[in-house]
């Protein structure tokens, strides 16, 4: 006997992770998905936006890893609030984990809640996790053809990170492909080239940011 | 290696399904793999050959189609298959494109007994 079935095999995940977006709609929390391939530079980045921002935003972080707690150390380090998971294998984040978290955090004390992913350039693609937006970072260590090989992830995310620009002398990587790479794959992609060692170029990252989060009708401090 | 917690949601809709019309055995399932989706059919059927293995749907078949890519110009309506990844209207040149297949992930269609 034939059944016909249709549905999304991912619906399960999807369902939490839309669970998860409706409570961080009701608390006024924005939360984007930080994705990128291991040692690009997320926690780096991360650093450099919570010290950049915390005179305007107040900003809490989950981290995850396969294994160790050293991103979450890092983060703490600079006075907020952040959980690490540990996926013991897994090669991403899902709704679930991100749903056990919420319990360590106060939600009324922050406005921006940032999900770092499992370093990897395929998996995190797939799963929602209830984010408003996803953020992914490319180094330009890791060379200009990374677009057309992981299509998912620059398809999905709404904002490209081009790190370690200071690297450009040394390496043979042309920035200008990266982009138009990435920009057949996803249009209305925004991208920014940045330097977390340097500085450079996070100014432009912040604004963006800010802008992102008062234009969901966050009240942010300072200005 | 995401495809372990694919086949994994592949098998609990199965199991809930099977419930639902009675069935007792799986013979196959038919499933769409949108050409955008990261999944390597290979080991989506690795895995779930592994975790179905001594359980009641062991040796059911798994049939895999790739979807192409398909979008819809929002400018001047003409659907067409995305070629290359490249997000762009080839009548038009627009940039405003929904994606209408390609993309999902699912279950189409189960033969049970």
């Amino acid at each position: 006997m034939k059944i016909s079935v249709v549905k999304n095999i991912l619906e399960a995940n999807d369902r939490i992770a839309q669970e998860n977006r409706a409570i961080f709609d009701k608390k006024g929390l924005v939360v984007f998905n930080l994705m990128s391939s291991p040692g690009a530079g997320k926690t780096s980045l991360l650093e450099k936006t919570i010290d950049g921002l915390k005179d305007h935003l107040r900003m809490g972080v989950i981290e995850g890893d396969i294994q160790s707690s050293q991103d979450a150390e890092r983060i703490a380090r600079r006075g907020i609030p952040v959980v690490q998971i540990n996926t013991g294998g897994a090669c991403h984040l899902d709704g679930n984990m991100i749903r056990d978290t919420f319990e360590d955090f106060n939600f009324d004390d922050l406005d921006l809640l940032v999900v770092e992913n499992v370093g990897n350039l395929v998996c995190p693609a797939e799963f929602q996790v209830g984010e408003d937006f996803k953020v992914m970072i490319l180094s330009v260590t890791e060379g200009a053809d990374k677009p057309s090989k992981y299509p998912l992830m620059f398809h999905e995310s709404k904002v490209l990170l081009i790190n370690k620009i200071d690297l450009l002398p040394y390496v043979d990587c042309d920035i200008q492909t990266i982009k138009k790479e990435a920009l057949k794959i996803n249009p209305h992609l925004t991208m920014f080239e940045i330097s977390c060692k340097t500085g450079e170029g996070l100014d432009a990252w912040y604004s963006w940011l800010k802008e992102a989060v008062r234009s969901r009708g966050v009240d942010l401090k300072g200005k | 290696m995401h495809e372990m917690s694919i086949a994994q949601s592949l098998i609990d809709i199965l199991r809930e399904e099977m419930a639902k019309h009675n069935a007792g055995t799986l013979r196959s399932v038919r499933l769409h793999i949108g050409q955008l989706s990261a999944i390597v059919p290979d080991s989506l059927s690795f895995c779930f050959e592994v975790m179905t293995s001594g359980t009641e749907l062991e040796g059911a078949g798994l049939i895999m189609e790739t979807i192409p890519l398909k979008g819809t110009c929002r400018d001047c309506k003409q659907t067409f298959e995305i070629q290359d990844y490249t997000f762009e209207c080839p009548e038009c040149a627009s940039t405003e494109i929904d994606t209408i297949a390609g993309q999902d992930l699912s279950i189409v269609e189960m033969e049970v007994d």
